[in-house]
């Protein structure tokens, strides 16, 4: 389903020299599979996930997601695939804070060519149990909340594959499971492959597969090297 | 979720800047439409004035458009005058013996077919020179009242709010019958009966008063938006027997005099013709020809022109209001692009809070093209949204004031009316567009929203989406 080879992305310094962050050889993730990456603060998780949204470009490599190269693909078509293929949970402020809660779902399928559905927008707002919230912006939901409307939008599009950049860093221990709970059982009702970011040890230990990062990227260097 | 709700919503979340602008643009675009519909109500008076009946004005050699001005505007300095016998050129042997019945024929000489009378259908003597308060008095005859068409198409001429028109000579009032315009009667409170004391040469409370001469008010005419509504007209016999209005002529002041010293108004002699004069005379010709064969043979002469009124009327709407319509549609487009700019910096100034929408946008699929024409519709929305509330604000003004403007004018404007008739005139101008100058409006609207949404959209289409999800 995902099928990462010999990516390389680096960033360009202040003062011009490159900065290498990704260096990965091969990743992979089979079709309806959930797994988490886990890794110390800023050794390219993120970066990582945006190479494989097509939000940033790779320097080399394929990201391959359902055989299609979206390191091949234009500007344009990579926002295709975005809209039709990807769902994305940013860690925090994910919502449009002009928009309702339902219009934030709404987003999640304003920009592909199938017509927006407002049926689907209301059942995924039910689904994460926010059917009495759906008039509401964002500032008057609670950051749990708002994470919940975050994962109904990700998944408005029906996704082949979810990215969760740390979707649950800002809430306490009870929403994050409820969250994460949510987050798993939609992916696999609907057989959505789930690469999930955490730092949270808990979160991870539900997941049959956690790829420490610095396995995946041979420039990240292990959590313990810096403690 | 269409890009249009998008736009809509990122307006009203401004929504105290949002409303400011489009309320600026309003402001703009109401000035547009008055300055259109002003210019409208202008060019149909115009219009309304240039259908004047008759197509050709003949006047002494001198400005044509003082003649123009002079005898169909009741305008400017007086100009010279034309010899009876030029008039009588003009009408059939017959025509001129019913004219002058009551003139002994040693007065009015032999009479002989006019040189332009086969081509001519109705020919009407005016006499200027003097003033009834601020009004000018026109010497003229009945046929001016009686024979001239105005509406072709439902073949009415002048109509009367009161009385009649003025009759060559009767019994009671002999030759001193007038008439006078709408706003004479409202402002001078003349009624049917009155007496009218011209003064000669000006409105000066002082000049020569023909107090040997009054005039008696028989008729008031209908308001019609015309110079006529300005004007008094006294029967042409009965100016001619005012003193100074005699052309002296060599050997004979003495007979004049005495002959008209008689004292009662009914019995006194018409002015023989060797002492007439004309100062114009308002020509209908007979055939579509016939305008330029009378132009080209009286210009050749050295004693007359003739004009077409309607040309110098149009010469001078171009050289005179044309120009400062479009002073003031240069000043109001610029207040228009002023709220423009206003647009452009309060969506500008949104811009750096809503790099982190765009990128969301971006994140979900939008492309850079979406999130520019999002922007966009913003500004596109903002002024012609605003622009349209000045579009029915103008044309409620213009609604409110309808009456008041009909009254002052004689133009009837409402709600409903589109510039009014600046249509009508472009008809009638070569190569004039046809149509209406507020149906610009919109599309100009459209193209300025482009131009000031632009540098705020390309803000917008340049966001890098990695960088704004990462800084916020
Ligand atoms: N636009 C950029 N230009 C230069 N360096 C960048 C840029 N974006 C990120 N970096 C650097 O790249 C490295 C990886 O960043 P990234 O955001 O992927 O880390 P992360 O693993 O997601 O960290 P965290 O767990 O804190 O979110 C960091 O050292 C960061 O400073
Ligand atoms: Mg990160």
């Amino acid at each position: 389903m995902l099928l990462i080879e010999d990516i390389h992305k680096s960033y360009t310094q202040p003062n011009g020299a490159p900065l290498p962050i990704l260096d990965i050889p091969k990743f992979e993730v089979a079709a309806a599979e959930q797994m988490v990456i886990v890794g110390r603060s800023g050794c390219g998780k993120t970066t990582m996930l945006q190479v494989i949204a097509g939000i940033s470009t790779a320097d080399s490599g394929s990201v391959r997601i359902d055989g299609l190269d979206i390191c091949r693909l234009s500007e344009e078509g990579r926002d295709k695939f975005r809209a039709e293929k990807l769902g994305y949970v940013f860690q925090t402020f994910n919502l449009l804070s002009g928009f309702t809660a339902f219009e934030n779902v709404m987003l999640g399928m304003t920009f592909t060519r199938k017509s927006s559905d407002r049926n689907r927008a209301r059942h995924l707002l039910e689904r994460v149990g926010l059917e009495h919230r759906m008039d509401h912006k964002p500032r008057s939901l609670s950051v749990g909340e708002q994470q919940r409307v975050a994962v109904a939008r990700a998944l408005a599009n029906r996704p082949r594959l979810l990215l969760a950049d740390e979707p649950t860093a800002n809430v306490d221990p009870a929403n994050q499971q409820a969250i994460i709970d949510l987050i798993r059982e939609s992916c696999q009702e609907e057989e959505i492959s789930l690469v999930m970011v955490t730092h949270a040890v808990e979160v991870a230990d539900q997941f049959q597969r956690v790829e420490p990062l610095e396995n995946i990227n041979r420039l990240a260097k292990p959590a313990k090297d810096v403690a | 979720m269409s890009l249009w709700t998008i736009a809509w919503r990122n307006i009203t979340q401004r929504g105290t800047a949002s409303a400011l602008t489009a309320f600026s643009m309003s402001l703009g675009v109401l000035l547009v439409t008055a300055v259109l519909s002003v210019h409208g109500l202008i060019a149909k008076s115009f219009m309304d004035n240039s259908t004047l009946g008759y197509d050709l004005i003949a006047g002494a050699k001198g400005g044509k458009l003082q003649l123009v001005l002079n005898t169909v505007f009741y305008l400017s300095e007086p100009v010279e005058n034309l010899p009876y016998s030029f008039y009588q050129e003009f009408l059939t042997a017959e025509q001129q013996a019913a004219e002058l019945k009551d003139m002994s024929v040693e007065n009015r000489g032999k009479l002989e077919d006019g040189y332009y009378a086969s081509d001519t259908s109705l020919a009407i003597p005016v006499c200027l020179g003097d003033y009834y308060k601020r009004f000018r008095v026109i010497g003229t005859l009945p046929k001016l009242f009686d024979d001239i068409t105005l509406d072709y198409e439902n073949n009415t001429g002048y109509d009367f709010s009161e009385g009649r028109n003025f009759e060559i000579w009767n019994e009671e009032n002999g030759y001193f019958e007038a008439v006078v315009g709408s706003i004479v009667a409202n402002e001078t409170g003349l009624k049917i009966g009155d007496k009218i004391v011209a003064t000669h040469g000006s409105s000066d409370e002082n000049a020569d008063v023909h107090d040997d001469s009054p005039f008696i008010l028989v008729g008031i005419l209908k308001s019609s938006g015309t110079p006529n509504d300005r004007a008094v007209f006294v029967n042409m016999e009965g100016f001619y027997l005012m003193a100074d209005h005699s052309k002296p002529v060599e050997g004979d002041e003495e007979a004049v005099a005495s002959e008209n010293e008689a004292g009662v108004k009914a019995k006194r002699k018409p002015l023989p013709l060797k002492n007439r004069e004309v100062t114009a005379i308002l020509i209908k010709t007979a055939s579509p020809f016939a305008p330029i064969a009378i132009t080209n043979q009286v210009n050749e002469g050295n004693v007359a022109q003739v004009v077409q009124p309607i040309m110098e009327i149009f010469a001078l709407f171009k050289v005179i209001v044309d120009p400062i319509k479009t002073v003031l549609l240069v000043l109001t487009i610029i207040i228009c692009f002023v709220s423009g700019i206003s647009i452009l910096v309060s969506i500008y100034n949104s811009m750096s809070e809503r790099k982190h929408d765009i990128a969301v946008m971006r994140a979900l699929g939008a492309s850079r093209k979406a999130v520019m024409g999002i922007v966009l519709l913003e500004s596109i929305l903002l002024s012609v949204g605003g622009g349209m509330l000045g579009w029915i604000g103008g044309h409620l003004m213009l609604g409110a004031f309808g009456p008041t403007i009909e009254a002052k004018t004689g133009v009837a404007i409402g709600f409903f009316d589109i510039a009014p008739s600046s249509k009508a005139l472009d008809a009638y101008l070569p190569f004039g567009i046809m149509i209406s100058t507020e149906f610009l409006i919109i599309p100009g609207l459209i193209l300025l929203a482009i131009i000031v949404g632009f540098l705020p959209a390309y803000t917008a289409y340049k966001t890098d989406v990695a960088n704004a999800l990462n800084n916020s």
